[in-house]
């Protein structure tokens, strides 16, 4: 016990004394969260916006102070031609323009309203479109005009995250890159270091017994994971006011399980390279990589073709996320969660299996 | 004099490679025994086997009286080694080195503190005591390191090319804390590709592709093949070598 606690205690100043990997332990978490969190967002929110109105009769003009006055759009120009509108859209000025054609619909009944959109980012289009269209029609429905036809208005509520924040989406994405990265990436390097540097020979050579020395090099990493934690979950409830809807205890456990099969997948890639480099390369590419685009932090799942959609099954990180939102955003009960829990066990035990016989075997060559 | 190693046709084979073809020598207590050899000669092999960090595919080895292969938990705690790269954490403090060493070889707290001070006495090196080891001069790193692997004051203790890269005077230096550990009792079984270093040596053995060539003291070796050093004893075994240097 006391050999164990002089490993965990290296390891410490390992990590305290090299600014980097600080750096990349404590801080990074931080900024990805609040990166994720407020500037990359899908949220539409003040959209520059122009208006074409030769009309200028009290319903275009109050149209056109609604569309202005939503925190979706910014009203930055009042165009008096055609061509303007064109021009300005080239020049990215705006993205949107609602432009409305000289018939009096207060008199006729009738109108024509067009919403010319930006498409070069076609789901972004989509949503600009529907918020000005959503605005233009509650404006007919709160005046009544059409009252003569009977009309369906479809009321939409959304679930779970209802001012639609971007945020509920990336949390928990976030969450599953974040301790991968830190748990895979850092204690697969920590031990390829002392492999490179001699030191695990010498290690090897001592009376400690193997498993001590791997456990003594994972001890200190899963401590900053659950340190980790801890900071993602204050910062998206305090700052970025994603609430934990569900059970927080249940939250920990199902991250301390994905914690110790990350930990597991470090510890395999260690086994299999021999150099810093190599580590780095495999828990940055070839981990990396598929999390970030295959375990639905950015893509969703349900819409990528069907093989890749089993290649992500493959991935524990993907269960987590799935678990994650169902849990944190959704704040469902442990029984709707139970498969990703038993599938992350599942493989936490698996991996952890493999990468310490791995272990074994190397040594005994 | 009682042995501390003594290995019987101990034999490491790697698939079809025979690293290690039935070597069988002794070294008594106390004893400063050179282990000579080109590259990919074996050496590092038996030293590995010695260790207990790799099983012997045949023979019979015991290091401090323990068999190599069943009781490689018992030969660890006897014995220090230190390895052909730098083997001290160049971001602990030189006192961090030397705590955590102690730790893991199961020292008591006190013995550590006491242990600590005296070993850094001897090598004068008090001043540093507070100073991570990545600042210190290649030639101080290397006798920091022995320092350490003797720290626990092990039966035998292996050293496997310990003075690559060091000045001359360093190397001399370092010879004398070897010294010193061997009038201590301290068994010292060392690799050198430094023949000067070989004259040092109690007894020096020679392998050449997996066997021991010869083994003896130095002058007893340089009369029996009539050369002038240890140098020429070497040229001439290690010209017969079959395999390249490095295979």
């Amino acid at each position: 016990m006391k050999q164990f606690l002089s490993f965990v205690k290296k390891e410490f100043y390992h990590i305290f004394r090299d600014r980097r990997t600080i750096l990349i332990l404590l801080v990074m978490p931080v900024i990805q969260i609040i990166l994720f969190g407020f500037a990359i967002t899908t949220e539409v929110k003040d959209t520059p916006i122009a208006v074409l109105n030769p009309v200028k009769d009290d319903a275009s003009r109050q149209i056109v102070e609604r569309l202005a006055a939503s925190e979706y759009f910014t009203l930055v120009s009042e165009a008096n031609r055609v061509e303007d509108i064109e021009k300005a859209l080239q020049k990215g000025e705006i993205k949107l323009a609602v432009v409305f054609y000289p018939d009096n619909i207060l008199h006729t009944g009738e109108a024509a309203v067009q919403i010319i959109v930006d498409a070069t980012d076609p789901n972004q289009a989509n949503i600009f479109a529907n918020y000005a269209t959503n605005i233009i029609s509650q404006w007919a429905i709160e005046n009544q005009w059409n009252n003569s036809q009977l009309k369906i208005v479809p009321q939409i509520k959304m679930l779970y995250n209802p001012q639609m924040k971007g945020a509920y989406n990336f949390v928990p994405g976030v969450m599953g890159l974040i301790l991968m990265l830190i748990c895979a990436m850092m204690t697969s390097v920590s031990i390829v270091r002392e492999k490179e540097m001699g030191t695990m020979e010498t290690l090897l050579v001592s009376p400690v017994k193997p498993i001590y020395i791997i456990l003594a090099k994972i001890t200190p990493y899963f401590v900053l994971s659950i340190v980790n934690l801890t900071t993602i979950l204050l910062l998206s409830v305090f700052v970025l006011g994603v609430p934990v809807a569900g059970n927080l205890w249940l939250l920990i456990l199902l991250s301390l399980i994905f914690i110790l099969s990350t930990l597991s997948i470090g510890l395999f890639i260690s086994n299999v390279v021999s150099t810093q480099v190599a580590a780095m390369l495999i828990s940055g590419m070839a981990l990396m990589m598929p999390t970030m685009l295959l375990s639905g932090i950015i893509y969703p799942i349900e819409s990528m073709p069907e093989i890749l959609q089993w290649l992500s099954c493959i991935l524990p990180v993907r269960w987590y996320i799935a678990a994650v939102r169902a849990l944190m955003i959704q704040g469902v009960d442990f029984i709707f969660v139970v498969k990703e829990f038993a599938i992350l066990t599942g493989m936490a035990l698996v991996l952890l299996g493999v990468s310490l016989k791995r272990f074994n075997v190397r040594l005994n060559n | 004099m009682e042995k501390v190693i003594k290995t019987e046709k101990l034999t490491k084979k790697f698939g079809d490679f025979t690293a290690v073809d039935a070597i069988s020598f002794e070294v008594g207590t106390g004893e400063i025994f050179g282990f000579l050899g080109a590259n990919g000669a074996g050496k590092t092999t038996v030293m590995r086997m010695l260790c207990g960090l790799s099983h012997p595919t045949s023979g019979i080895g015991t290091v401090a009286g323990f068999d190599i292969f069943h009781q490689s938990e018992s030969v660890k705690k006897n014995i220090g080694y230190m390895s052909q790269k730098f083997s001290l954490y160049n971001d602990l403090k030189v006192w961090e080195n030397l705590r955590l060493f102690g730790g893991i070889y199961g020292m008591k707290e006190i013995e550590i503190v006491e242990k600590t001070t005296k070993t850094l006495q001897e090598l004068g090196f008090e001043s540093e005591r507070n100073t991570l080891v990545k600042s210190l001069p290649l030639g101080w790193k290397q006798k920091l390191a022995f320092s350490v692997s003797i720290f626990h004051e092990p039966k035998i203790v292996f050293l496997d090319e310990p003075t690559g890269g060091v000045d001359p005077v360093t190397r001399r230096q370092f010879w004398e804390l070897i010294y010193a550990a061997a009038t201590r009792g301290i068994t010292i079984f060392v690799t050198t590709h430094y023949m000067d270093e070989a004259e040092y040596c109690n007894r020096v053995s020679i392998m050449v592709d997996g066997k021991i060539e010869a083994l003896d003291t130095p002058r007893n070796l340089k009369n029996t093949f009539d050369a002038v050093s240890m140098d020429e004893v070497f040229q001439r075994l290690a010209r017969k070598a079959k395999r390249s240097d490095n295979y």
